[in-house]
């Protein structure tokens, strides 16, 4: 392209805070969570989320070669997506769905949007969605941890159709059934606290997200009264990955703070109807699908005033 | 327009320049709708097709009677005998594709392809090139969607005209049977189709009028070519 003047908007002040950056931030902060996936489910899950990633940064490469566009794969963002989809993944799905997963978060999703910061949705989660609605018995075959014996329900299986729940320090810990990284609370928890600390994200998220599904669960649980069922709520299933990781992604994400607690609680809200009123045990995912959608008609209705300038629009 | 190369390029103009589906976007709701197997897309195609001639037949029989006022009435009665006319042959003679195509059959009364054409092109010409212009436009709806009912039957069962195809190669993805993946098809097929007429009209025409000029066709092309 010829050399022209470029007028952009404001900023103009930048900051040395890069893509690159946030996403080896994000990356680091998943570290536990995909080690304790490789810990319960062995070299298997290894191999799963080495083929997702490799396979999401090809598809990068190869559409942004087509597309004709400069190469973004340096950013790694694809290498987030990548590790995203597949920590969302059962361990015992076979690798060439993996592959078609990953092609359907970098091709559809993100690159014939136009790449990074255009997706309208998240595509870790989109992908993961294509997957269950295609493969739904492949997506839904537990393993259980530790263990090669196949078809353990989630915790959120068990709560909904009835049996003996998993002690609670195994749910702390990762010792359930359930998607690769959606297992270990803790592990999601320290990447969360080191990305809060490295001011990735701000806590606003999360916690309004978490928080909404503890307060509904608590007051809708069809059992009566029980302190335990929201805390089985919040540790089970892909609300601590999704609240943390998922739904923190910048570009699908509101801008303003009131608009990111409006976005949260909005997640919580149909996290909780669909956990409790559809047939799906689990619904995080396309609570923050949903909401992705909703997130320009938020950020329109939540744009700050101009200071000193004229009425709101 | 009545000699013989002129009819040719009438009939080739609805399957690929001004293919309905893929290049004016007409006739989306039974392209979305019915194309989860390839039969029935060509079931829908070929009762869209006979509607398509009969009614682009007689309204241009009938063009120079009709005061302009009252034209759109005129048009959806004449259209709706041969809806009609379709769905009762339909009911008694493939019951089954009837009932695979549901609603569909009577909103064929109005699938804005068989409007536009009587709009377009009956009202303006004669009989002959008005009944090759319907086997044209309708030939290549029935193509399009017999392709995007192809695709998603082929991804999503496994299978072809119902027979087997894949050989368990992969397990067939659902998705593309439920209505987003039938978005999916649509677009990547007319993303395809516009960069295969596209190329195929730069190599011959220099310039292509775009914008208001060209009238309806030209906004999508003014829409698809810049940026894209």
């Amino acid at each position: 392209m010829e050399k022209r003047l470029i007028v952009s908007s404001s900023p103009h002040i930048r900051s040395n805070i890069t893509t690159w950056g946030i996403m080896l931030d994000v990356i680091i902060a998943l570290i536990p969570a995909t080690g304790a996936a490789v810990w319960f489910f062995g070299l298997r899950a290894a191999a799963l989320i080495a083929i997702t990633v490799i396979s999401s940064v090809f598809f990068e490469y190869i559409m942004r070669k087509i597309l004709k566009r400069s190469n973004t794969i340096g950013d790694l963002s694809a290498v987030v997506t990548g590790l995203l989809l597949a920590l969302n993944l059962p361990p015992t799905l076979p690798v060439w769905m993996a592959i078609v997963g990953a092609s359907f978060a970098i091709v559809v999703v993100k690159q014939l949007f136009g790449g990074i910061g255009q997706n309208f949705v998240n595509p870790a989660l989109a992908a993961r969605a294509m997957l269950i609605v295609s493969y739904g018995s492949r997506m839904t075959s537990w393993s259980e941890p530790l263990s090669d014996i196949v078809s353990s329900a989630t915790p959120l299986e068990i709560l909904k159709n009835g049996g003996e729940m998993p002690g609670l320090l195994d749910m702390l810990l990762g010792k359930i059934g359930g998607s690769l990284g959606e297992v270990s609370a803790i592990a999601l928890l320290i990447g969360g606290a080191y990305l809060f600390i490295r001011q990735v994200i701000s806590w606003h998220i999360p916690v309004v997200f978490c928080g909404t599904v503890f307060i509904l669960a608590f007051v809708l649980n069809p059992d009566g009264f029980d302190i335990l069922y929201p805390l089985y709520h919040i540790l089970s299933g892909g609300l601590l990955i999704g609240a943390i990781f998922m739904a923190t992604d910048y570009t699908t994400s509101p801008m303003t703070r009131k608009g990111q607690i409006i976005y949260a609680v909005g997640c919580g809200l149909l996290t909780v109807v669909f956990r409790l009123y559809t047939n799906m045990p689990e619904g995080v995912s396309y609570a923050i699908l949903l909401m992705n959608v909703a997130v320009p008609l938020i950020d329109r209705y939540t744009k700050p005033k101009v200071y000193g300038g004229g009425t709101n629009v | 327009m009545e000699e013989k190369k002129g009819l040719l390029s009438i009939f080739t103009n609805g399957i690929i320049k001004e293919n309905p589906t893929f290049r004016l976007l007409l006739g989306m709701c039974p392209s979305l709708a019915v194309t989860t197997m390839a039969k029935n897309g060509l079931g829908m195609g070929a009762a869209a097709t006979f509607v398509l001639v009969g009614s682009n037949l007689v309204i241009s029989l009938i063009r120079k009677i009709v005061p302009d006022k009252v034209r759109i009435p005129v048009f959806i009665t004449v259209i709706a005998g041969f809806t009609t006319i379709v769905q009762l042959l339909l009911a008694g003679f493939l019951p089954e594709l009837n009932k695979q195509l549901g609603i569909y059959i009577p909103l064929i009364v109005v699938n804005c392809i068989i409007f536009a054409r009587a709009e377009m092109f009956a009202q303006k010409n004669g009989p002959v090139a008005a009944v090759i212009d319907g086997l044209g436009m309708g030939a290549g709806f029935t193509l399009a969607i017999t392709l995007i009912g192809s695709v998603r039957e082929i991804l999503g069962a496994g299978t072809w005209m119902g027979i087997p195809v894949t050989a368990k190669l992969f397990d067939p993805a659902v998705l593309f049977i439920l209505p987003p993946g039938g978005f999916l098809v649509m677009g990547f097929l007319i993303a395809a189709f516009n960069k295969l007429a596209d190329r195929k009209k730069s190599e011959t025409e220099t310039q292509e009028e775009t914008g208001c000029a060209a009238g309806c066709p030209g906004c999508s092309k003014a829409m698809h070519g810049g940026e894209a």
